[in-house]
């Protein structure tokens, strides 16, 4: 592909630096992203990355806009209060770069549908906020051989690994996911709304590293901050030949619904 | 015994040397939210009141953590 002028002037920033160039932007207008939840982390990641230029954003969120989201969300504004996220997000993707094809996807994901979604897209942003989701993604992405980024954030602490089939995946750290409760989420326990901004961006930044190739990424490695001491590390990891999806011997081959309704009769034991 | 946790030097008093005791001592009340790395592999949750720690080693906890978007 030839980029226009016009590109050539709003991604010369990008186009400047040597380890993006012209040939670098062109693949991130070639490429497709899917952010998954346009909340706290979706919503600064969607808005950097159609800033870029990823030629295809799929965004995926059930939700509504909500007054409490505004403190973070910050592609939600004021008036966008009861609208569904993806359309609220989908405006502000579309006003930012005209480039950007963004694709809406007003559901859940659940292991029926989640193949499906993830299957066109070169790489994957968790942005969600729960363990259920959160190990759904992972195990979809580690059997469909798709790269993504995970985020989790809470209080002032985030935490983002990438996964890149062949590296350490998010179960290979996390076997389980916790009891229903043991973990607060951000609506129980807070969140400070540039803590979300941070781990968003980072998130951002990975998936166009990934796109042009250049490089460390986070990969076999858990980047974790406190933003409250501003303090940052990042722990080594690798792949656990235990792990139940992608070590010698997987015991998990298809999708788990860690949310069925029959678990929680049980009293949540997820496990 | 002299252990290194999440990259600091730290010398404990453990009763017992295990993890679980580990966990207990550096006040992680349920050690459901936390996952375990020691020297690099990460523990099975049901191998943390079987696994001995001994001086020089390196122990990670990894936090749960969640956010982002309640989709």
């Amino acid at each position: 592909m030839n980029l226009t002028e016009s590109q050539i002037e709003r991604y010369s920033r990008h186009i400047i630096l040597k380890d993006v160039g012209g040939s670098g932007q062109e693949k991130i207008l070639q490429s497709k992203v899917l952010i998954i939840g346009v909340g706290g982390l979706g919503a600064p990641a969607a808005l950097y990355l159609a800033a870029a230029g990823v030629g295809t954003i799929g965004i995926v969120d059930a939700d509504s806009v909500d007054l409490s989201n505004l403190q973070r969300q910050i592609i939600h504004f004021t008036a966008d209060v009861g609208r569904a996220k993806v359309v609220s997000a989908q405006a502000k993707m579309e006003a930012i770069n005209p480039d950007v094809k963004v694709v809406p996807y007003q559901t859940r994901v659940y292991s029926e549908n989640i193949a499906e979604i993830i299957q066109d897209y070169d790489f994957i942003i968790d942005g969600t906020d729960n363990f259920p989701t959160k190990f759904l993604v992972n195990d979809a992405c580690v059997l469909a051989g798709k790269p993504f980024s995970h985020g989790g954030i809470l209080r002032f602490n985030g935490q983002t690994m990438t996964y890149v089939p062949g590296n350490a995946c998010y179960r290979c750290v996390f076997p389980e996911p916790p009891p229903k409760g043991a973990v607060p989420t951000c609506s129980q326990a807070g969140i400070l709304g540039a803590v979300a901004g941070m781990l968003g961006t980072i998130q951002a930044a990975e998936a166009l590293r990934y796109i042009i190739g250049k490089g460390k990424l986070l990969t076999n490695r858990l980047l974790t901050f406190n933003a409250l001491d501003m303090e940052f590390r990042t722990i080594n990891l690798h792949q656990n030949h235990r792990c139940a999806i992608c070590g010698e011997e997987p015991s998990i081959t298809e999708l788990i619904d860690y949310e069925l309704p029959a678990c929680d009769l049980r009293g949540g034991n997820h496990a | 015994m002299n252990l290194v946790i999440s990259g600091k030097a730290e010398t404990l008093v453990l009763k017992e040397k295990t993890v679980l005791e580990l966990l207990k001592v550096k006040n992680v009340e349920m050690p459901e939210m936390v996952s375990v790395e020691l020297n690099g592999e990460i523990l099975r949750q049901s191998e943390y009141g079987t696994t001995l720690v001994k001086d020089g080693d390196q122990v990670e906890f990894l936090y749960f953590m969640g956010g982002g978007s309640s989709i």
